[in-house]
């Protein structure tokens, strides 16, 4: 690096040339350690990373605990419903104040000493007088830490770690309006459906984003699934057009979220009706679209029941709108390995027929024991185990459709739109 | 009918049903099944009564689901399982539990070992089977697979049949 400007051009990672129309990923970018740091000091400590849905916690005095960018919090409702994210860490020595997965509680008391307090943070133990001074607690070193930035949009609570960053609606930008595709599927709100899906890869975390949104992958990876669409009677409607440049397209959605939109062959509950769900459940999407048209306008109404979307928020949410909608989010354990919770949404009031099609759905393809994720898993570990050939062979290739004015979603601009970003901010960390 | 269903009988049934998974000899051991049966396996940790219909789970499949769960691994386009890993299924702890509307309940521990790429993995937990005669011979109307695990942070997938 040295004499060398830092910037676009002169990363060590990330090589874009737009005359010639490629743009190259260094394969160290997933698999060392000083990058990890890095990415934990420029992106988890700094950006906005998704922590829950707000119906997880539906009622006052309810809390859950979660691993989050690194961290051990409480994502909680007070008495008075106000929702908190505490760091899950007792001011007296550090035991974990809350160690259930989730609860309904007025408060939290560590099992070490026995420190206890409210569900708004504030310590609420007597202790006998002359151990502490009297103001011991006046500048609140014996309350639960509150993690610096809370903030929510439609439902999708976010944390910051960084006090100084912008707020989460600007930091959205585009995403924002493809959220409220997803949070505008039902009139009463949207809601986590119980189970969730905590699995491991042995990958670096940036493969399985640019898998989340990857296109390109579908026919080959996924043929197994697409033959299970074709011996299932009555599975498909429209074929698959992820190539498709008139109705398919890959976007950069700012601030290194990217999305791509497309039509496929699998049913959506919201709202694209297959033969296997039979002429009642037609009657039903049917006029679930109708309803979203009149809402919305055709447009959006169409767009919202037809279009399949998957997008990727900076640096680790994923939120899939397929044929179920999944929420995933992951975490980096080491270079090489990561850490997945996935859920899946649902409009609360869906009818119990159509709930048992979505999850019926959401199995047949995603998850560890679908038909399709399990190959995901396989891909992606097997990037990570080559990537020890990086010194003779260093570089991936993201450049597919970097030619076309409008790509479609089998090209990789939606990747590009990440990795941009991912390397301005891993850029900041570096000395000019 | 119920008289004529044994533990040892149905313990001969379910070491069969792992030797046959053992040796990847999946269309005899789709054969266990009688048709309309169904295969499941909930999300780690998750409690016996759980239903498909308003939780999710790793896998639920119909029969139709189970029968292309078995086409699908048959072929070297199922990524995850070709090449194929090794594997071995201990069952034990069998115990008839009673019988209900759809067979004889039958409760079973197990550990599975899941080799590939110089990784192995395991997976512990519960089978609840349910059992039925046919012609004299036992069948497997329903198979279910509890994970008595936390998560499947180290395991990663269910691409295997447990
Ligand atoms: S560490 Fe919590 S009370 Fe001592
Ligand atoms: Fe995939």
């Amino acid at each position: 690096m040295a004499g060398q400007a830092v910037g676009r051009g002169a990363s060590p990672w990330v090589r874009e040339d737009g005359a010639q129309h490629t743009f190259r990923v260094a394969r160290d970018a997933f698999t060392q350690d000083s990058i990890l740091s890095l990415e934990r000091e420029n992106i988890f400590d700094r950006c906005w990373i998704y922590v829950g849905h707000e119906s997880e916690i539906p009622e006052r005095n309810d809390y859950l605990t979660r691993q989050v960018a690194g961290r051990e919090l409480i994502f909680n409702r007070d008495r008075g419903g106000a929702v908190h994210a505490f760091l899950n860490i007792c001011p007296h020595r550090g035991a974990m104040v809350a160690r259930e997965k989730k609860g309904n509680a007025l408060g939290f008391q560590c099992f070490y000493h026995g420190w206890a307090f409210n569900n708004n943070g504030r310590f609420a133990t007597q202790i006998a007088e002359g151990n502490y001074p009297p103001d011991f607690n006046a500048q609140g070193c014996a309350n639960l830490t509150e993690v610096p930035r809370l903030e929510s949009h439609r439902g999708f609570w976010f944390v910051n770690f960084d006090r100084n960053a912008c707020g989460l609606i600007e930091y959205l930008a585009d995403a924002a309006a493809i959220i409220d595709l997803v949070a505008d599927q039902s009139e009463v709100g949207m809601e986590i459906v119980g189970g969730t899906q905590e699995y491991g890869v042995q990958a670096n975390w940036k493969l399985l984003l640019e898998n989340s949104f990857d296109g390109y992958h579908a026919i080959t990876t996924h043929a197994t699934y697409f033959d299970y669409l074709a011996n299932t009677a009555g599975s498909m409607t429209q074929p698959l057009l992820l190539g498709d440049n008139n109705r398919s397209r890959g976007v950069d959605l700012g601030n290194g979220h990217g999305m791509v939109e497309y039509p496929a062959p699998w049913g959506r509950p919201v709202a694209q009706w297959i033969k296997a769900w039979g002429e009642d459940a037609k009657a039903e999407v049917e006029a679930k679209e109708r309803r979203l048209v009149e809402l919305f306008g055709p447009e959006r109404g169409h767009r919202m029941a037809r279009l399949n979307r998957n997008m990727v928020i900076f640096p680790n949410l994923v939120i899939n709108d397929i044929m179920a909608i999944t929420v995933r989010t992951f975490y980096p354990t080491t270079p090489g390995q990561l850490a997945v919770n996935a859920w899946t949404l649902a409009p609360k009031n869906e009818a119990a027929e159509m709930r048992r099609w979505r999850l019926y759905n959401f199995l047949e393809f995603l998850g560890p024991g679908g038909f399709a994720t399990p190959d995901d898993v396989e891909a992606l570990e097997s990037c990570q185990r080559a990537y020890c050939n990086s010194r003779e062979a260093g570089w991936n290739d993201i450049s597919k459709g970097m030619m076309k004015s409008s790509p479609a979603a089998d090209d990789e601009a939606q990747m590009r739109s990440f990795w941009r970003e991912w390397d301005r901010r891993l850029g900041a960390g570096v000395a000019p | 009918m119920s008289a004529a269903i044994t533990r040892a009988a149905c313990e001969d049934l379910l070491y069969e049903e792992a030797a046959l998974l053992d040796e990847w000899r999946l269309d005899e051991w789709l054969a266990l099944f009688v048709e309309g049966a169904t295969y499941e396996v909930p999300t780690a940790g998750a409690a016996d009564n759980v239903q498909s219909t308003d939780t999710l789970f790793y896998i639920a499949d119909d029969w139709h689901r189970l029968c292309q769960r078995v086409e699908r691994l048959k072929k070297n386009t199922a990524h995850s399982e070709f090449p194929r890993s090794d594997g071995l299924r201990l069952v034990s702890n069998v115990r008839l539990l009673g019988e209900d509307g759809r067979g004889m309940l039958v409760g079973s521990a197990f550990v599975t070992y899941r080799s590939k790429n110089d990784r192995t993995e395991c997976f512990m937990g519960h089978h609840r089977h349910h059992l039925v005669l046919v012609e004299g011979r036992l069948r497997i109307a329903a198979k279910r697979s509890l994970l008595d695990m936390n998560s499947l942070r180290a395991q990663g997938r269910v691409s295997i049949i447990l």
